[in-house]
């Protein structure tokens, strides 16, 4: 617990970008020859060469794709895989690319309003019931989430949300994870902020929105990172939960492509970058987040 | 927590910051979960009007080896408890090992961190249909290159036990950033005197590791081994995109034939018992992980 506070702590005090306290403390031991390298670079070409390799089959013809003995390099460079994909009513991929996104988007500003909102009351404010809730959220994480799949199955069809987007936009924001996040961030922020806020007179509200939450900007951005993630990669549920060809998002989709063009691999690589090149993109750029984010899970413990 | 004398709240604000989560939690968590006990105790087929009330016929059935999901439900138990036994001890060590490699300062080391983990951005889809590329048993790239280098292709998903090695080879690619990150913060957060100490007692490199190494990870490895045995319980993806449960059914999951019998069939009643029998297996799994792995004078 203290952990992840003074994580949190490190945090509201430096730049957002400042893992700088944590490389302090990292020890240090021994010097490292270039043979960590050799071996750090071999590693690293074993996570790297599967998805170049993904990447140059989508620039293959079919036949080139299959050709044995293995063509690394394109024979002849096209565009064929994606046109297919593009064009084909049958598979519509820029609906499921469009989907996807609006799914993500959609669950990750619906978790971080509610958590936040949660976290706050949990962290902040006294109230009848509110050791009760805590302990019930702390006992809904202990719960697989299989229980949950023929239930809400059943709530889905009752909501009219079967085969649609809010399927996977709204269930899945019951999870207590983002509260708890949030709620260890907030009690390591100083009251005293808040305190003068309230002597100049702002509510709750105010002080929640124009004070905690902008304080609270790495531990908001990595839970909306992890929780877009988390929409935009989710696989079982979408897989029983939508069926229209238009409905699909590009996860289950990837199955359906799969079964549709089983030897044509060009066609479904190019869906799998599709699939892979915004999150992608989203990981460079908050790469720093995601880790820290899951890094501090495990120090929970 | 300290309480402060100033309240900057009417009494019924805490309710109005909790109530969207709170809505949220009884409809998709707390209600489902009762709600699921009361369709097992039904013959619950989502397509039939009727609904009759069958008590703990669906749990009997379950463990009745005369009646039809007896034999779908103990193969997808079985199949995912072999695959626990055999990933786990790779998921965990394999990633320890990365992240002590990861823990000595140098250049660069964020960037081969970042690298590391990124398969699991990406997702189970994309890992997926990638290796059922890569491992396809006539074009694939692994068979290209055994092929290249003289040595006979192998039935990377029609055959056993290369199914399981080809889904364990998948998993071990897609999620191995995650634990090694988890292992590297907690090594970081082990204090560098106790290894000068060490050191200045004689201890080796094998003594550290041995002596303050593993004990100051004990809580974060116990975290890890459980997660990972949640996680590979939780066996779908790869198994679905990669060898579609086969060959015949021996890599059928426990989820597969749960989301086969529910989900595909619509017999929700049993499905739903075998979610719960399920559940619980796994909750014996953890409090004897936790037992085991209790601190031990």
């Amino acid at each position: 617990m203290t952990t992840l506070q003074d994580a949190a702590a490190d945090r509201t005090t430096t730049q957002p970008d400042g893992g700088a306290g944590r490389r302090q403390r990292a020890y240090s031991r021994t010097r490292v020859g270039p043979l960590t390298y050799v071996a750090m670079t071999l590693i690293s070409l074993i996570f790297v060469l599967p998805l170049l390799w993904m990447l140059l089959t989508t620039f293959k013809t079919e036949t080139d794709a299959r050709s044995i003995p293995i063509h690394i390099m394109p024979g002849q460079w096209t565009l064929r895989a994606y046109h297919l994909i593009f064009a084909d009513a049958a598979n519509p991929v820029y609906l499921w690319l469009a989907n996807s996104l609006m799914v993500s988007v959609l669950h990750m500003l619906l978790v971080v309003a509610v958590a936040s909102m949660a976290a706050y009351a949990l962290s902040r404010m006294e109230f009848v019931g509110r050791k009760l809730l805590f302990g019930v959220l702390i006992a809904t994480l202990f719960v697989p989430g299989f229980i949950f799949f023929m239930p809400n199955y059943l709530t889905m069809s009752t909501l009219g949300w079967l085969d649609s987007i809010w399927a996977l936009v709204v269930p899945g924001a019951a999870n207590a994870f983002g509260v708890f996040f949030l709620r260890q961030f907030f009690l390591a922020i100083p009251r005293e902020l808040e305190e003068s806020a309230l002597i100049d007179g702002a509510n709750s509200w105010t002080i929640f929105t124009r004070i905690v939450l902008p304080l609270s900007k790495p531990a908001l951005v990595t839970l909306a990172v992890l929780s877009f993630l988390g929409a935009w990669n989710d696989f079982v549920w979408p897989v029983f939960v939508l069926f229209s060809p238009d409905k699909m998002t590009l996860a289950p989709g990837l199955a359906t492509l799969q079964g549709a063009y089983t030897t044509d691999y060009p066609v479904v690589m190019a869906g799998a970058t599709l699939a892979a090149i915004p999150v992608l993109i989203l990981y460079v750029v908050v790469q720093r987040y995601v880790i820290e984010g899951v890094a501090n899970s495990g120090l929970k413990g | 927590m300290s309480r402060t004398a100033l309240r900057h709240y009417r009494p019924w604000t805490p309710y109005l910051f909790v109530a969207p989560f709170v809505l949220l939690m009884l409809t998709f968590l707390i209600w489902p979960a009762i709600r699921g006990v009361w369709m097992s105790l039904h013959n619950w087929d989502f397509m039939l009007p009727g609904k009759p009330w069958v008590g703990l016929q669906n749990y009997r059935d379950l463990f009745d080896s005369g009646s039809v999901i007896f034999q779908p439900f103990w193969n997808g138990m079985q199949n995912t408890f072999l695959f626990v036994l055999i990933s786990v001890p790779f998921l965990v060590t394999v990633p320890l090992g990365l992240s002590l490699l990861l823990n000595r300062k140098f250049p660069g080391r964020t960037f081969f961190r970042a690298v590391i983990f990124t398969p699991f951005v990406l997702g189970v889809a994309v890992v997926g249909v990638l290796f059922g590329y890569l491992f396809d048993p006539e074009v694939g790239l692994v068979n290209g290159l055994l092929s290249g280098i003289g040595l006979p292709k192998v039935a990377w998903l029609s055959s056993q036990p290369q199914a399981w090695i080809t889904i364990l080879i998948t998993t071990i690619w897609w999620t191995i950033g995650f634990n090694a990150v988890i292992f590297l913060a907690g090594l970081q957060s082990l204090a560098q005197e106790l290894y000068e100490a060490a050191e200045l007692d004689g201890a080796g490199r094998w003594g550290q590791f041995r002596h303050i190494t593993l004990p100051g990870l004990r809580n974060v490895f116990v975290f890890v081994l459980t997660t990972t045995i949640l996680a590979s319980a939780n066996l779908f993806g790869q198994p679905y995109l990669l060898t579609h449960g086969g060959p015949g059914d021996s890599t059928t999951t426990a989820i597969m034939a749960m989301t086969n019998e529910g989900l595909r069939g619509f017999r929700m009643g049993t499905a739903a018992a075998m979610s719960y029998v399920l559940a619980l297996a796994l909750a014996l799994v953890s409090i004897a992980n936790f037992l085991l792995m209790r601190e031990r004078k």
